[in-house]
This record gives C-alpha cells, sequence and structure tokens, in this order.
C-alpha cells in the first residue's frame, strides 16, 4: 500500500486515466505537489475504507444468515414435535400462538393439509419457488405493502400435511443501508479531509518552498549577502546547503573583487615603475650603460609582475579545489627535515638560527608540492621579518583528540598536526592579523620590504585545501604563525594498512 | 648543438632563435605544427624546442607524441604559457624533458638546452667518479678530493656539486638547481641557493688558489675548470 504513494508507481497507477495532450505524450495533468500528494493519499484511504466496510458487511451478513437459518431449524424441530403430540390441530394452535407473541413480526409460517389449503400460518399461499421439502430458499415477498427478502424451508409432515417456516430478514437490508451510507459518508469526509489537506501540503511546499525561492532570486539579483532562514524543518538540509553554496560563492565573489581591486592597484604600481624606466631611457638615457641599467630593472619589474600573476592563478586554482586531485600520502617529517635544511642556511646567512622542535608526525593525506610551498612562504616571511641575531623556530606536533571515556579501549589517533613557524620580528597588531590572509594585505610596518603580500594568502588557500586553518598569533616578541591540519580518513586508513596496529573499530 | 625550434610567435620566435644562434648552435625553425613535424621526423635533431600550443591543428603534444611513438628519443624541451602544475606532468607525461613556462629569461632557457643536450651525450655508461680539472668525485664513496686534498662535504652540497660538475662550463640557474637538487618546484622569495652555493664555495674554492665556481650575472653558477 505504501509503494502506492511513491511517485514512479503512482504515475503508472494513474496513467489510464491520464489525458493525452498535443504531443501524444501522456502526463498527468496535475503538477502540484501538494494536491497530487492529498490526491494520492485520499484514494488510498477510500480504498482502505471501502475495503474494511466490504469485509464488516460480508462477515455480519453471513453471520445474521447462520443465525436465521439456526432459528429456523429449532423452530421447525420444535413444531413437528408439536404435530406428533396433538396432530394438525395442536401445530395449527402453536402458530397462531406464536404470530400472536410475535413482536418482531418477522415469523413467517404456513401449514397446509394435502388437498393445499391453507390451515395456519401468515403466509398468504405457497411459493411458486419452494419445490424441494428440506432446502433453505431465500425469497423476496410481499409483505402488507411493502417486499422484503426472507428466509423458508419447507418440511413435508405425514399425511401429506406441507409446513413452511420462514423468517423476515428485512435486518439485512437495514444493514446494508447503513453500511452504504457510512461508505458515502466516509468517501465524503475523505474527500473533504483530502482537498483541505492538499490546500494545506501545498501551502506548506509553498512556504518551504518560498523561503529558498526568495533567497535564490534575491541572489539572482546580486545581492549575495540574502540567506535562507531555517526554520528547524526538513527543507532546512536543503536551506543550509544552499546556504553554505552560497557562503562560498560569496567569498569566492569577494577573491574575485578582490583579485579585480589588486590588478588594478598593485599590478599597476610595478607596470608603471617599467614603463616609467623604459620611457626616462628612451629620452633621457646618454650612453648604452644608462639604457642597459634602465632595460635591466624593467625586466626585474616585469618580472616581479609575472611574479604575482603566478602567485594569484595558484591561489585561484586552489581555492577552486581543482588540485586535491594531487592528493598522496605525505611523509611531513621528510618535508620538514628537507625544508629545515633549505632553509637552514639562508637563516644563517641573514644571522639568524634555526631552531627546530620537531615530534614524530603521522602521514598526512595531502598535496606535497603545496605543502612546501606554504612552508617555505611562512620560512621566507620569518626570515624576512626577523631582525639580526635573533631565533627562529620551526615546530611541528600531533594534536590530540580530548580522551573520551567512550573509546577508552580505542588506541587514541591523533585528531591533526599543527606545523609552526615563530619569529622575533616585529610582529603584527591584532587588526593586521586579522586582514593578514587577504591578498595583496600588507601590515604598514612592512611596506618598505620587497613582497608581493600574497605569500600568506597562498598559505591560506593551502590550509583550506587541506580542511585545515591558519592562526596567526602573537609571540612577544614576533610573530607565530601556526598551519593546523586535520588528518584526513584516508590518511588513517592507509596508515593503518602500513602500521600494522591492532584494529579494534 | 643543432636545435629545432618551433614556436608560433613571430616576436618570440626570433628571440630564441637570435640567442641560440648567438650561443653558437644551428637552429631550424617552424611556426606551425605541421610544418614542424614534418622537420622533426625528417631531420636529425640535438634537441627540439617545442610550444605547447601551435596553430593549425598540430600542437606540441601531438608532435611530441609522435616523435615519441617513433622511438625518437631526442631531447625535448617545452615551451608553454600554460604554468599550472597540472599542465607540466602533462607534458613530461608524453615524454617531454625539461618545461619551461612563458614569460621566461633566455638565459634560463639557454641553460636548460644545453643541459639537455649535454644529457643527450653522457648518459651512455655509469661512472664511478666525476673530475673536472683538479676536482675529483668519488661517487661510490661520496668522497671529494681537489688537488689531493680531501674535502668534507654534507650530503645535499655533495649533490649540488655533483649536478654542477655534471654540467661543467654550462651554466645552471637557480631553478634549475632548486628543481634537479631539492625537487622542489616552487619559487622562493629569499636567496636560498645562493646561500647554498655560497657555502660550497666555502669548502670548495676557498682554500685554494683559484676558484671553480663562478656567478653568471643575471644568469645563475657555472662551474669551469681551473685556468693552467
Amino acid at each position: 500500500m505504501a509503494k502506492d504513494r511513491t511517485p514512479p508507481r503512482h504515475r503508472r497507477w494513474f496513467y489510464r486515466f491520464a489525458i493525452r495532450n498535443g504531443t501524444g505524450k501522456r502526463r498527468w495533468p496535475i503538477r502540484s505537489a501538494g494536491i497530487n500528494f492529498a490526491l494520492g493519499y485520499g484514494v488510498l484511504f477510500l480504498i482502505s475504507a471501502t475495503l474494511f466496510l466490504s469485509f464488516i458487511w460480508w462477515s455480519s451478513t453471513s453471520l445474521l444468515n447462520d443465525h436465521v437459518r439456526a432459528f429456523i431449524e429449532t423452530d421447525a424441530q420444535e413444531l413437528r414435535h408439536r404435530w406428533n403430540h396433538g396432530g394438525a390441530e395442536a401445530l395449527g394452535d402453536a402458530i397462531t400462538d406464536r404470530l400472536e407473541q410475535n413482536i418482531d413480526d418477522d415469523a413467517l409460517y404456513l401449514l397446509m393439509d394435502r388437498h393445499g389449503r391453507r390451515l395456519a400460518g401468515n403466509l398468504p399461499g405457497w411459493p411458486v419457488a419452494i419445490k424441494k421439502m428440506n432446502h433453505f430458499y431465500e425469497l423476496t415477498i410481499r409483505r402488507y405493502t411493502f417486499t422484503t427478502p426472507a428466509q423458508f424451508k419447507a418440511y413435508a409432515l405425514p399425511h401429506g400435511f406441507r409446513l413452511i417456516v420462514g423468517h423476515d430478514i428485512r435486518g439485512r437490508t437495514l444493514l446494508s443501508t447503513v453500511i452504504t451510507r457510512t461508505v458515502i459518508w466516509c468517501a465524503v469526509m475523505i474527500s473533504l479531509l483530502a482537498v483541505g489537506g492538499a490546500l494545506v501540503v501545498r501551502d506548506l511546499f509553498r512556504r518551504m518552498v518560498g523561503s529558498i525561492a526568495r533567497t535564490a532570486s534575491a541572489v539572482a539579483n546580486g545581492d549575495l549577502n540574502h540567506r535562507i532562514t531555517l526554520t528547524g524543518s526538513e527543507t532546512d538540509l536543503v536551506a543550509e546547503t544552499v546556504n553554505t553554496m552560497l557562503d562560498r560563492i560569496n567569498r569566492l565573489m569577494e577573491g574575485v573583487r578582490q583579485v579585480s581591486n589588486a590588478i588594478a592597484h598593485d599590478l599597476r604600481t610595478p607596470i608603471t615603475r617599467a614603463r616609467n624606466q623604459l620611457e626616462e631611457a628612451l629620452f633621457s638615457a646618454s650612453s648604452p650603460d644608462e639604457l642597459r641599467v634602465a632595460v635591466d630593472k624593467a625586466i626585474g619589474d616585469l618580472d616581479h609582475i609575472t611574479g604575482i600573476f603566478e602567485a594569484l592563478l595558484r591561489i585561484a586554482q586552489i581555492e577552486a579545489g581543482a588540485r586535491r586531485s594531487a592528493f598522496t600520502i605525505v611523509d611531513l617529517n621528510q618535508l620538514l627535515a628537507n625544508m629545515a635544511e633549505l632553509y637552514e642556511a639562508s637563516a644563517e646567512d641573514a644571522g639568524l638560527k634555526l631552531k627546530l622542535n620537531i615530534t614524530t608526525l603521522p602521514a598526512l593525506f595531502g598535496d606535497e608540492r603545496m605543502l612546501q610551498q606554504a612552508l617555505a612562504n611562512l620560512l621566507d616571511n620569518a626570515i624576512k621579518f626577523s631582525p639580526p641575531d635573533s631565533t627562529l623556530t620551526l615546530s611541528a606536533h600531533p594534536v590530540m583528540a580530548a580522551a573520551t571515556s567512550s573509546n577508552t579501549n580505542e588506541r587514541q589517533r591523533p585528531l591533526g598536526l599543527e606545523i609552526s613557524v615563530q619569529d622575533q620580528g616585529p610582529g603584527m597588531n591584532d587588526a593586521d592579523i586579522l586582514r593578514a590572509h587577504e591578498r595583496f594585505f600588507r601590515a604598514e610596518s612592512a611596506r618598505n620590504t620587497p613582497g608581493s603580500g600574497l605569500g600568506l594568502s597562498l598559505v591560506q588557500a593551502v590550509t583550506s585545501l587541506h580542511h585545515g586553518r591558519l592562526i596567526l598569533t602573537q609571540a612577544n616578541p614576533g610573530l607565530k604563525v601556526t598551519l593546523f591540519l586535520p588528518l584526513t580518513p584516508e590518511a588513517e586508513q592507509t596508515g593503518r594498512s602500513t602500521t600494522p596496529t591492532q584494529n579494534t573499530s | 648543438m643543432r636545435i629545432l625550434l618551433v614556436e608560433d610567435d613571430p616576436t618570440v620566435r626570433s628571440f630564441v632563435l637570435k640567442g641560440l644562434k648567438e650561443a653558437g648552435h644551428n637552429v631550424d625553425q617552424a611556426d606551425n605544427g605541421k610544418d614542424g613535424l614534418y622537420l622533426a621526423i625528417g631531420e636529425k635533431y640535438d634537441i627540439i624546442i617545442l610550444d605547447r600550443m601551435l596553430p593549425g591543428g598540430i600542437d606540441g603534444l601531438n608532435i611530441l607524441e609522435t616523435i615519441r611513438g617513433q622511438k625518437n628519443n631526442t631531447p625535448v624541451l617545452l615551451l608553454s604559457a600554460l604554468s599550472d602544475v597540472d599542465d607540466r606532468v602533462d607534458g613530461l607525461r608524453a615524454g617531454g624533458d625539461d618545461y619551461v613556462t612563458k614569460p621566461f629569461a633566455f638565459s634560463e632557457l639557454l641553460a636548460r638546452v644545453e643541459a639537455l643536450g649535454r644529457r643527450g651525450h653522457n648518459e651512455s655508461a655509469p661512472e664511478t667518479s666525476l673530475t673536472v680539472g683538479d676536482l675529483t668525485l668519488d661517487l661510490l664513496s661520496r668522497e671529494v678530493r681537489r688537488n689531493g686534498q680531501k674535502i668534507d662535504l654534507q650530503p645535499r652540497e655533495f649533490r649540488l656539486l655533483e649536478f654542477l660538475v655534471r654540467h661543467a662550463g654550462q651554466v645552471v640557474t637557480r631553478t634549475m638547481l632548486l628543481e634537479k637538487v631539492w625537487d622542489y618546484h616552487f619559487d622562493p622569495q629569499t636567496n636560498v641557493i645562493d646561500v647554498h652555493v655560497s657555502r660550497l664555495r666555502q669548502k670548495v674554492d676557498k682554500p685554494f688558489e683559484t676558484a671553480i665556481i663562478h656567478t653568471v650575472r643575471n644568469a645563475g653558477y657555472i662551474l669551469r675548470p681551473a685556468q693552467d
């Protein structure tokens, strides 16, 4: 029965009633989901009610019949008993007696002698249909002014006398009327409920979809900050997904806007510089050497612009999420060691000390190249902003989940890992920290150092690609940049298969 | 070296052509994929420089796949405006030997072309030691001697020196060093490579009269045996 409610089945079921439209394709004419839902429900309900009442009808009539037949049998038995004792006279008296005492007026008798004369009873004559003795007949007879169904049985008595005992069963007619009426009322009420329900359901549907539709049209009209209000109903699932989607679109749009602003400002500056240099050299260079120097500088500026483009493209690409195809199992211990080895030399060259504080890390499912790039950016930054004779610290450690009582028997697995780079430079104030991941953002104190302001944006993008977080904290003195990278199930699974541990889960 | 250059942009083509000729190479050129393929199959070159995107239906990767399909192992350097890591991987997977993205500095391209050309020559026999002038590298015991005097090097310094020695007499760029010695493919903003090279110099050049590692302005480094 529940199957009837599923759309495809439901549709097929209705096909024979469906109209043909112009193209000859059959289609159910009602489009409203609410009305269809209520209609289907109403039909289903009506069918169940009819089945149920039919069963009641069938079982009560058969009960009634049994009852009547048993009554006729016992009555005939008793009357025959009278005959045996007192003959035709006694039987006739008994019948008359009974008819007088029969308040319901539903007992029917006929006693006839061998010549076909009626001796007693309330039947006007022998019904033509009754031919066999000892057999039940159901006939419609005329009584007074109305016709009524009745059960009969005829008995042969000694000396050619015949007896009919019958019973009026108009009670059954009454029952059938009641049940028919019930069915009709049921149909009416169910129809009313279905129509009402359809309206209510349609209204509910509309209200649910309406909120989503309003938001979608607001977004379509350019208001990206509109969000679907959550109501706690089932549509919240859709609403939340759509909201998350809008948030993401918003962030991407914001990114695009930032990039176009940045291109307008941060790329124009070096382009202008290169152009001015070349122009000046063209007009005022007095020797080939001067010209060469100017061209050289211009090339440097162009390379810088190329670098910015590359970084912007890479960030955009990472943020689009397309780079997750390169994810593999990354051995971060090796990666960090190599990175430290590469940068230890430049730290020393800048008069800095690179301190390592690394505990063994679990394998991570990620993009090795991107992680290298992110770490390089952090180390580049730290070296750039450190005062001479200070210390840089590269630390890394796994982050354990808070122990819960439910999984005490399971060996504790790390939740993720943290890699941080700390310097003793000027640091950043709180306002700058909030804006640090923005593209082309450069703190006031960093204006005079070379760079594009894209380093941390890229780190942020790489971190997001790994579902991680980039956290900047003041280290007093200096800045501590921490990457939190969560361990994903993929890495855990592979990690488990490579290192044999007892597996309880 | 005999070089084939397939590039559709006339400015870039003439720029590269001029530079390569000045460096003493013999260059054939084609400005579309069809001619490029015809030359690449018909002639014998030491190295082929291929632009990835070419007009006329046949692009750089098609040419590369075709000549590799004919068991032609001429070193191929791909030139492309596609800087995406995936594009680079595609190019190398198709059989390319190196990949340079546009815009590029000519010195970078030249250094890589010469490194590729060299590779084609001396990859036949596995060596156990390398010698340049008075410098000897024992590849098995990882021992370095100059003028008979032993030099202690860190493993990474040894690899750096080995790379320089293998390309002795050629310019190697910082990017090449980062890619080939460290296997990193990003662009560091600080002078990491310079610092490592200068450390190496401290050990290899400082104690001796003549220097063999030289800086080439606007390009990179070169290891040249000391002139007697």
